[in-house]
């Protein structure tokens, strides 16, 4: 019985409803933060930090986006490449219009503007559901896309349409952006955003507005019938799932890459991110962590792996090898555990705390 | 028993008739709905019940009729209306956020009474927290009300049927209701379950006032709690009354309660 919720009694409602009411749990997101912001950066390479933490945060920070709007809320959506995109693109617009815009509000700005859009490509949830309202999803992630491309004011018309992220600092002239940059200050930075805006989602799931989505989710008519109007509940939803992702996509080509083109985000983006919390598990910030660390370190192990053990596999094989795994999990995680990483972690802990027993 | 007294008439359906396509459900009905009391309606499968509530509650739009509620004719209502005129109801087949806990479920119920806004949600503090745990309080209540307590945190998918309906009716009676329509609150129990759904459908008429339509099957029950009964017959009218009426009545000895099903 090393993990136990039985015998820990709330004195008060107020004790009982907070994010982390079993003691074990709280020292271990202390922990993890603790590795994350003092370890990690401690220890790691640049090429750790810059290749594998960094692209985690940010994809994280989608997966939770899409997590409000397809795990909260059940809005099917393969438009997440386009919200990012849109992050991206308005980050640039804003940076280079504005030159000594703080990089916060250029951050808080692109979400706010791809929150717009977001809404904009919501309106038809009202109508459609399912599979119909994940192929308008697409439809948009296509048409931003092609916007992007085509119109040369979103590039300040560069002739290769790519952006490339100016120097930006985030505290005093700790620069966060850029070639001159270093790596731990940018994964510092995004690590900060990361966690506030993981926490921001945690307290809008565990309120009001967070269960509303859920109703909507579960069972949308009885939702109506206690008095939850679709419209705004699903709009809020699509609105706050894209400045999620609006951040991420700014994040990913200001902080990550610093350039990008349109291409960065196109439907592989997508459907990358709908994996990651289709294995991490579906209403569950937990699992867009889970489920972006599964995908990003994936490839990486399976492309190492080989080598552990004295084996040479051509490089195209391991990328079909990759494929298949993948294609496997999803199946595996569709079928048998829809809430994926993050429910099998909860079963291990509800078996820790019986542990030794069986019952 | 002793008498008891009920107020005004709160809810007042005249002439309404309901169609899908060529196929009339509701033909004609005329009931009305005292403030306080326990008003069933009964009828066989495919009567017509589930429907009237659904007018009731503005899912269903009839094409003829009026309904006055609390004095004013209503027309077209919207389903996200009935909640905040004092109308909740439960499912004949039970309509639970599956995947949320039991305490979600009937905090969900009072989405509603809360008024902060997406902001203060986001930081989970000040107004937001208050509120949170002002109407956990109220949702506590209704948990030792329902006798439920051991299963708040149990996702309601996996609760089984007894204790669903239960959780349902907690949902219900979070929104702090005027009327409470129950389709078939008793449907699939045991005896004593039965006894346990009676009792709450009772004490929450007592102790809350709340008026009560109830749909119900089980005979025993409606003729014992109810105040008056209206039976439906395929879209028919057949009688209204208090149960010794009802029970009376030639035409529903006939068309329902005579004949063995
Ligand atoms: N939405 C609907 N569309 C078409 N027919 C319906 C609909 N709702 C109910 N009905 C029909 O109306 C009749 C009465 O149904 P219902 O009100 O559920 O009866 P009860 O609850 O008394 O068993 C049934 O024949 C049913 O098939
Ligand atoms: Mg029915």
């Amino acid at each position: 019985m090393f993990y136990r919720e039985a015998g820990e009694f709330k004195a008060s409602y107020k004790a009982d409803q907070a994010i982390l009411p079993i003691r074990q749990d709280r020292w271990f997101i202390w922990a993890i933060l603790a590795v994350a912001f003092l370890v990690i950066p401690a220890v790691s390479s640049d090429y750790w930090l810059g290749t594998i933490m960094l692209p985690f945060l940010i994809l994280a920070l989608a997966a939770i986006g899409l997590n409000v709007l397809t795990g909260y809320a059940g809005q099917l959506s393969l438009g997440t490449g386009g919200f990012m995109a849109t992050g991206a693109f308005a980050a640039y617009k804003l940076a280079t219009m504005f030159p000594g815009m703080h990089i916060l509000l250029v951050l808080l700005f692109s979400g706010t503007i791809t929150a717009g859009v977001g809404i904009l490509f919501g309106i038809p949830s009202l109508r459609i559901k399912g599979f119909y309202l994940a192929v308008a999803t697409l439809a948009s992630q296509f048409f931003l896309i092609w916007m992007f491309n085509k119109f040369g004011w979103f590039t300040n018309y560069s002739s290769s349409g790519v952006i490339s992220a100016p120097p930006m600092t985030a505290i005093g002239d700790v620069l966060v952006t850029g070639a001159h940059a270093t790596v731990t200050a940018k994964y510092l930075f995004a690590l900060s955003i990361v966690t506030l805006l993981a926490l921001i989602t945690k307290n809008l799931v565990r309120s009001n507005i967070g269960r509303e989505w859920m109703a909507v989710r579960d069972m949308d008519i009885a939702a109506e019938i206690i008095g939850i109007k679709m419209l705004p509940t699903k709009l809020k939803a699509f609105a706050y799932s894209s400045f999620l992702c609006g951040i991420a996509g700014a994040l990913w080509a200001f902080v990550h890459t610093g350039s990008v083109e349109p291409l960065a985000f196109d439907v592989n983006r997508s459907f990358q991110i709908l994996f990651m919390i289709i294995i991490g598990g579906l209403g569950s910030i937990m699992g867009a962590f889970l489920g972006s660390a599964f995908i990003v370190l994936l490839p990486i192990f399976l492309s190492n792996a080989p080598h552990w053990f004295g084996l040479d596999i051509p490089v195209d094989l391991i990328s079909h090898i990759e494929a298949m795994v993948f294609g496997a999990l999803i199946i595996f995680f569709l079928i048998v555990e829809p809430h994926g990483l993050a429910r099998l972690w909860q079963i291990t802990k509800e078996k820790l705390r019986l542990w030794p027993f069986p019952y | 028993m002793y008498e008891r007294k009920f107020g005004e008439v709160i809810l007042d359906l005249k002439g309404i008739s309901l169609s899908f396509g060529a196929m009339r459900v509701l033909n004609n009905i005329s009931f009305n709905v005292r403030k306080g009391e326990i008003r069933s309606i009964i009828g066989p499968n495919g009567a017509g019940k589930s429907s009237m509530l659904n007018v009731i509650n503005g899912v269903y739009h009839p094409q003829e009729g009026e309904i006055t509620f609390r004095g004013e004719v209503r027309k077209e209502m919207k389903v996200h209306e009935a909640a905040g005129f004092g109308i909740a109801r439960t499912f004949q087949n039970i309509a639970l956020f599956k995947g949320m806990s039991t305490l979600d479920n009937i905090m969900t119920g009072r989405n509603l009474k809360m008024k902060s806004n997406m902001f203060w949600q986001a930081i989970y503090w000040g107004k937001a927290q208050k509120e949170e745990i002002e109407h956990r309080k109220k949702v506590e209540e209704i948990i030792d009300f329902l006798e439920i307590q051991a299963i708040r945190k149990t996702p309601v998918g996996r609760l089984p049927y007894g204790m669903q309906k239960r959780v349902e009716l907690g949902r219900a009676l979070a929104a702090e209701p005027e009327i409470l329509l129950l389709d078939e609150p008793m449907a699939g129990m045991n005896v004593e379950e039965k006894e346990d759904m009676s009792r709450f459908v009772l004490d929450i008429n007592d102790e809350f006032g709340t008026t009560i339509v109830l749909i119900e099957h089980d005979m025993g029950v409606v003729m014992d709690i109810s105040d008056r009964v209206v039976v439906l017959d395929y879209g028919r009218q057949l009688a209204d009354g208090t149960p010794d009426v009802v029970r009376n009545n030639q035409d529903v000895i006939d068309a329902y309660l005579g004949v063995p099903h």
